[in-house]
């Protein structure tokens, strides 16, 4: 599904990805972790399509097509969603009519019918379900006014209502306590199927203890420099990012 | 002052009504038309010798009505009250200008008798129409809020030609005690350079709310004074300045304090896209004896290009001391984290815009009770956010 070859970026002429590979293919789900400052949300905005960052080399498919030559909307009607570590407020823009608008604008992508008031009230009546949110508040303004939690479950709910083939979780778990954590991961955890796949970013283990992982990658230094099970990822939290980082100095 | 003609030279007609009146049209050293150069503006429309365009009829006003409002119609062609198209009737009125603004004197001076308004059931459509076959225009209205009872006014100017117009607006409005009196203003019109200055006196227990829309146009000023004269009152004045092209678009806002306990809003946003050029000025008044007062002022921008430009002025004085106070101004650019948070999600870059553009500008409109009126306006803000029109 999703095919990294050697991809190099910079922001701000700081150079801060050097050659990451990976491949991702349906039905899977990929951790990424590392310790701060590693690029693991660089990876993230790349795949979005975040202006700020510029790829300078390597190439990036998505079932096929270059990824990369996409502007941001182009990718998410092609299948790819990024759940924010920081989602914005936008007010007067209700979480409502904004979804209406994408999923319109997707399917159209996608030569589907777009949907009408009602069927589109009834099919986020059935997502609200999936990640506990109160539905009272995406009659709200965009995340204005919402806890970090709520924002959280919000880029959850949009992420059920799009459908996308790949998502990518960024820090999904920042900033959660316990009982929002475990909403957020069982609301992804039912999305996940044999048909996409999820790529978490996470600095912490705690998040993958609820959405696991088939493959964990370790970053640092802009380059993944491990890659293994879910068990390596228990190995790091047991010997900290410091073990990654000694086993790099010593080569 | 009834020697206007219909056919006539725009320029020699400013000087000669300037050495009539003895008034001095504002200069770039002016300072209250410092940024809007209405002179230089008339000049480069009307060159010298230029009489106005071919005379056309208007021989329906359907396309320029609102959409499902039960309106009064009010139909003021190229100057000239029309009864064939109007349905409330002409009543004259004596009326005097209260203003020293050079356009007010000249508007007094030159307009064809002013038209009154002193009761009406249902809210009342004025159109300006010009046909282009007049270049300069002066029209005058005068509205009297009896007591207790509630007027509200709807304006559109409209040059239907591609021949400039140039027209004055008098608006002489007085508000009496619990009384109600809304004004929206439609300015969306090319061709047209318009000077329009508005006075409202209210009185106490009596509520004001304008909301003034501003999309088209070569030059709009607009001078928006009201005397905020008895306790208790409310009142909300509301702008939006979408602007595109080379238009200037000017609201100059009065808000003069006189009695204690009331309370005054104001909100004015802009939007100024490829050359245009926003101006807002807003003063408030608070004087001695209006304690208490509470009065808020906000003007928002956005500046879509390098070419567009805002200068935004709030002045307050306050004499009273036992008041609350507020202004704020601000100008940016559209919020790139928040555009391509929209666009993540599979939205267009350019719905994108519009949306956030959208959300900015629907602010200025919450006030609007009147449904039919409300979905026209949305409407009209659709258009030049999602379609340019």
């Amino acid at each position: 599904m999703l095919k990294i070859d050697n991809l190099q970026a910079r922001v701000a002429e700081k150079q801060i990805l050097n050659g990451i590979n990976l491949e991702v293919k349906a039905g899977e789900v990929h951790a990424i972790m590392g310790p701060n400052g590693s690029g693991k949300s660089t990876l993230a905005s790349v795949l979005s399509g975040r202006e700020d960052y510029e790829v300078t080399g390597g190439s990036v498919s998505f079932l096929g097509k270059d990824l990369l030559a996409m502007a941001p909307e182009d990718r998410a009607r092609e299948g790819v969603f990024m759940a924010f570590q920081y989602p914005v407020e936008i007010p007067g823009v209700s979480t409502i009519n904004f979804m209406k608008t994408a999923l319109n604008q997707i399917r159209e992508h996608r030569g589907q019918p777009t949907v009408d008031a009602v069927s589109f009230l009834n099919l986020m009546k059935e997502k609200v379900k999936l990640v506990e949110i109160d539905q009272s508040l995406l009659n709200r303004s965009l995340n204005e006014g919402f806890s970090g939690g709520e924002k959280k479950r919000n880029e959850i709910f949009q992420m059920a209502m799009l459908e996308p083939k790949l998502a990518i979780l960024d820090e999904t778990d920042s900033g959660l306590d316990i009982d929002a954590l475990r909403i957020v991961s069982n609301g992804v955890n039912k999305l996940r199927s044999r048909n996409n796949a999820i790529i978490v970013v996470t600095h912490y283990q705690r998040l993958l203890d609820y959405i696991v992982p088939d493959f964990v990658h370790v970053l640092y230094k802009g380059r993944i420099v491990k890659s293994g099970t879910k068990e390596l990822a228990l190995e790091l939290e047991a010997k900290g990012y410091d073990w990654i980082k000694n086993e790099m100095a010593s080569v | 002052m009834s020697t206007v003609t219909d056919k006539r030279d725009i320029l020699g007609e400013l000087t000669a009504q300037k050495q009539a009146l003895s008034i001095s049209l504002p200069t770039s050293k002016t300072e209250e038309y410092r940024f809007t150069p209405v002179v230089r503006v008339l000049e480069k429309s009307f060159p010298k010798g230029f009489i106005g365009g071919e005379k056309k009829e208007i021989k329906s006003i359907e396309e320029y009505l609102i959409p499902g409002l039960d309106a009064a119609l009010l139909v003021v062609i190229d100057g000239v009250y029309s009864k064939e198209f109007s349905n409330i009737g002409k009543e004259e009125a004596v009326s005097t200008t209260s203003s020293n603004d050079p356009f007010a004197v000249m508007n007094a001076a030159w307009s064809k008798g002013a038209i009154s308004i002193n009761k009406s059931d249902k809210p009342v459509l004025v159109l300006n129409l010009n046909t282009g076959s007049v270049p300069s225009v002066h029209n005058r209205i005068t509205v009297k809020v009896e007591d207790g009872a509630s007027i509200s006014i709807i304006q559109k100017s409209i040059n239907i030609s591609s021949s400039p117009v140039f027209q004055t607006l008098s608006e002489e409005i007085s508000v009496g005690e619990s009384a109600r009196f809304d004004l929206y203003k439609i300015q969306n019109s090319a061709n047209l350079i318009e000077v329009g200055n508005t006075s409202i006196n209210q009185v106490n227990s009596s509520h004001v709310n304008t909301f003034t829309l501003m999309l088209d146009g070569t030059l709009v000023r607009n001078n928006l004074t009201i005397s905020i004269d008895g306790e208790n009152c409310e009142s909300h004045f509301h702008g939006l300045s979408l602007l595109k092209g080379e238009t200037i678009g000017d609201n100059h806002t009065v808000v003069d304090h006189l009695k204690p306990n009331s309370v005054s809003n104001e909100l004015y946003k802009g939007v100024m896209d490829d050359k245009s050029k926003g101006v807002f000025n807003g003063k408030i008044f608070v004087r001695p004896h209006a304690q208490k007062t509470n009065a808020f002022q906000s003007n928002r921008n956005i500046l879509l290009t390098d070419q567009a430009t805002i200068n935004t002025k709030p002045q307050l004085e306050i004499w009273a001391d036992d008041v609350k106070c507020s202004h704020g101004c601000t100008t940016g650019q559209l919020d790139d984290e928040a555009l391509f948070y929209l666009q993540s999600r599979g939205i267009g870059k350019e719905d994108a815009r519009a949306m956030l553009l959208y959300a900015f500008a629907m602010q200025t409109t919450e006030l609007i009770a009147n449904a039919p009126l409300k979905a026209h306006i949305d409407s009209l803000i659709s258009k030049r956010l999602y379609e340019g029109q």
